[in-house]
């Protein structure tokens, strides 16, 4: 009983530190920003950095608590990007901006976990590399959807197409192009800041940290340390895999409609929201630790602000920054480094599930 | 046991911390001088700033932009610098990514840009143009040619439109009666290329001309276009309209050759540099027609100085991009001196001045002979070329 506490309050205590640790940098960044001492480059890096982190915990959900590898997470983030942005341009000149901003991000969490639903429904039946595979060719059909998309608005309603703007037969007084295919949607208005960022993360941080300690959450590791065993003693399989990939796309999709409201030009194209960008939350969770949620925010503050940094080294940014990539991924899994973390006890979040996949197969 | 991951924990957050300092620190002159008044951190030289891929995709225009406005910065300041001051030019690189180019741009700020040369790339451009308009700083896009790039009073082009570009082809090709069935295969996930495809369909419609097939393909399926070219020869085409960039267009000229489908075809400022490429049998680009306002072969002094310089320089030849770079510095140049633009002045002020001085020059560029409007847009002619003996002959 006893140890039982302790190892309770162990774990909120734990938790306790990640969230101290978001809103530590929060109110010194809000300090210096306040003092003026914070420059454009990096007030300019503050929302996406917000995104980034909520992404990563959000993938940290699927890959680290249900252990399952997705690599459609950019097409979450996409869906609820698009529906976000769309929803702040049909209501920019009848809403207000905290309301209309507050119901972007409520709608693109809501969009993107309806698709995270759909999409769960046939991929979940799969585990291991075939459900990556799956995931991945959803997040490619999101993205290529979105690109063939058109929609536009006018005093008859909404109008959708497929094909081309033209074929939307609007009125030409009053319509308004709202999204044009592989042209995306541009001017959304400017609403994200750091302030909502920080809010959206540390409340996907709450609902992801309280999930894992919860009785649901349990149910969802049992899974993912072991399915058969999970089912022997009768946990709905199905059930809470949904639960946790869900939740996840709608984490994504609020990122998603974070980041749509952060720039003026919303496009899918293969670098923003294909392949690549999932694979890059992907490495964010890796290299922060799957299953660590600080570990991962860490990571993705800190390889979103590399290449940023870097910016002095002109030519040989990119170069440096996959070989920083390089070397800190060879101290993670490096046979003698992972024997120094063994030794302190460092490795049992990067290594366990590794481990223990081995023993199942 | 739980030590040794306080520690580490700890010393990342440091490590972010240090990284969220170094960022201020390295750079506090710039803000600080940004925030208080506006006005430049020297006080004796332009500075110009520039915003392209230089890696990824498209880095071949981000590349050709920075170095053909290198060359003018530096033909610029050895003849003087713009009103006897030196201009100095720093480039940026955005990775063709909207969200890279903010982030180039603020980069740029801290470094303490007075004018920007930028972006490349239209979704680039858009997303920072929204950034320059809040700011007031002066913004000229060499090559961002979506109609909502020069949205904003102080964002001007160099490039035609792609409305601007569809609406010509399709006049061209109905008023010199070229061809009356039109086959189009375009890039539906280019923001260039469909833009022309839209406002081409429309016009093409009031111009009676009838459009047998519309084919897309996406930047994933470059690389095979015998489907789109099989529709167009079973629509009975004589014509196929290419609103692409070069290196897909000289695939299809190709494949349209090795199935013995010899239509017209017709293209716009992206098929420019077709000639240039390697492994590619210029033979096969014989007759094409395309509207570009730059041919790197011209016979005119202007572009040949330039395409000297630039191949001395580079080992290259250049491309529209980079003319249109060139041609932005020059603009500039000449929009500063028409405005008595000094750089000790506020970038808000330079902005103000530079919005007015810019519909008052006429520039003969590389581009053609150029005019402003007040809402941003180039007044230039397309020029019609048809490839002859592998070199660009001027149409009527």
């Amino acid at each position: 009983m006893k140890s039982k506490i302790a190892a309770m309050s162990k774990t909120s205590r734990d938790n306790f530190k990640t969230y101290a640790m978001v809103l530590i940098v929060y109110v010194v960044v809000m300090i210096f920003q306040a003092a003026g001492l914070v420059s454009s480059q990096m007030s300019g890096l503050l929302v996406p950095l917000c995104v980034y982190a909520t992404m990563a915990v959000s993938l940290n959900l699927v890959v680290g608590i249900l252990g399952e590898l997705s690599l459609g997470h950019a097409g979450f983030m996409c869906v609820g990007a698009f529906a976000g942005a769309f929803f702040s341009k049909i209501t920019e000149n009848s809403m207000g901006t905290f309301p209309r901003f507050f119901l972007a991000i409520v709608i693109g969490g809501l969009v993107a976990g309806i698709f995270g639903f759909l999409i769960g429904i046939p991929v979940l039946r799969l585990n291991g590399d075939y459900l990556a595979i799956v995931t991945l060719a959803f997040g490619e059909i999101i993205k290529n959807i979105m690109n063939v998309l058109y929609v536009g608005q006018d005093a008859s309603g909404l109008h959708f197409s497929m094909t081309s703007a033209t074929d939307l037969n609007m009125d030409g007084a009053t319509g308004n192009l709202i999204i044009n295919g592989p042209q995306g949607i541009t001017g959304t208005p400017f609403d994200s800041t750091f302030t909502a960022g920080i809010i959206i993360l540390m409340i996907s941080l709450i609902v992801v940290l309280n999930l894992m300690n919860s009785r649901d959450g349990r149910a969802i590791m049992s899974i993912r340390d072991n399915h058969i065993a999970a089912e022997s003693v009768g946990i709905n399989i199905t059930k809470y895999k949904m639960t946790a990939f869900t939740i996840s796309a709608v984490i994504a999709g609020c990122a998603g409609s974070l980041y749509a409201h952060n720039l003026a030009s919303l496009i899918a194209t293969p670098a923003r929201f294909g392949y690549n960008m999932s694979i890059m939350f992907l490495v964010f969770v890796v290299l922060g630790g799957i299953g660590s949620m600080r570990g991962s925010i860490i990571a993705a503050t800190i390889l979103t602000l590399l290449p940023e940094i870097l910016r002095f080294m002109a030519g040989y940014r990119m170069l440096i920054y996959s070989i920083v990539l390089i070397v800190i991924m060879i101290v993670n899994w490096n046979p003698k480094s992972r024997a120094w973390l063994a030794e302190h006890n460092l490795s049992r979040f990067l290594f366990k599930k590794h481990h223990e996949k081995k023993e199942v197969k | 046991m739980k030590k040794m991951q306080k520690f580490i924990s700890l010393a990342l957050a440091v490590v972010m911390t240090a990284g969220l300092l170094a960022g201020c620190g390295s750079t506090s002159a710039g803000t600080s001088a940004a925030t208080t008044s506006g006005a430049s951190a020297s006080g004796s030289t332009f500075k110009i700033g520039g915003i392209g891929p230089l890696t990824g995709t498209a880095a071949v225009y981000g590349t050709a932009v920075k170095n053909a406005a290198q060359i003018a910065v530096d033909e610029v300041n050895a003849a003087g610098g713009i009103n006897g001051s030196q201009v100095e030019l720093k480039f940026e690189d955005d990775e063709l990514d909207a969200e890279k180019s903010v982030n180039a741009y603020n980069t740029l700020k801290d470094w303490g840009m007075q004018m920007l040369v930028g972006s490349v790339t239209s979704a680039c451009s858009i997303a920072v143009s929204e950034k320059t308009k809040a700011d007031s700083m002066f913004q000229i896009t060499p090559s961002g040619s979506a109609a909502d790039c020069v949205k904003y009073d102080n964002v001007f082009r160099v490039c035609f439109s792609d409305p601007n570009q569809g609406v010509a082809s399709a006049d061209y090709i109905a008023d010199n009666k070229v061809a009356t069935k039109v086959a189009v295969i375009y890039d539906s996930s280019d923001v260039y290329s469909s833009g022309i495809y839209q406002k081409f369909d429309a016009e093409a419609k009031t111009k009676n001309l009838s459009i047998v097939s519309a084919e897309a393909f996406t930047g994933d399926s470059k690389t095979d276009f015998s489907a789109q070219l099989q529709k167009a020869k079973d629509a009975g085409a004589d014509l196929v309209f290419l609103p692409i960039y070069y290196t897909e267009a000289s695939i299809i000229l190709t494949q349209a050759n090795s199935m013995g489908y010899a239509p017209k075809f017709f293209g716009c400022d992206g098929l420019d540099g077709i000639l240039a490429m390697k492994n590619f049998d210029t033979k096969l680009a014989e007759g094409v027609m395309l509207l570009t306002p730059f041919a790197a072969d011209a016979t005119d002094e202007l572009t040949q100085k330039f395409v000297a310089a630039y191949k001395k320089a580079y080992t290259d030849t250049p491309n529209q991009f980079a003319a249109d770079a060139y041609d932005a510095i020059y603009a500039i140049k000449a929009a500063a001196e028409a405005g008595k633009v000094t750089p000790s002045m506020k970038t808000s002020e330079m902005c103000t001045a530079m919005e007015k001085a810019m519909t008052t020059i006429t520039l003969t560029g590389l581009t053609g002979t150029i005019t402003w409007t007040a809402d941003g847009e180039p007044s230039k002619t397309p020029k019609a070329v048809e490839i002859k003996d592998g070199a660009y002959v001027s149409m009527k």
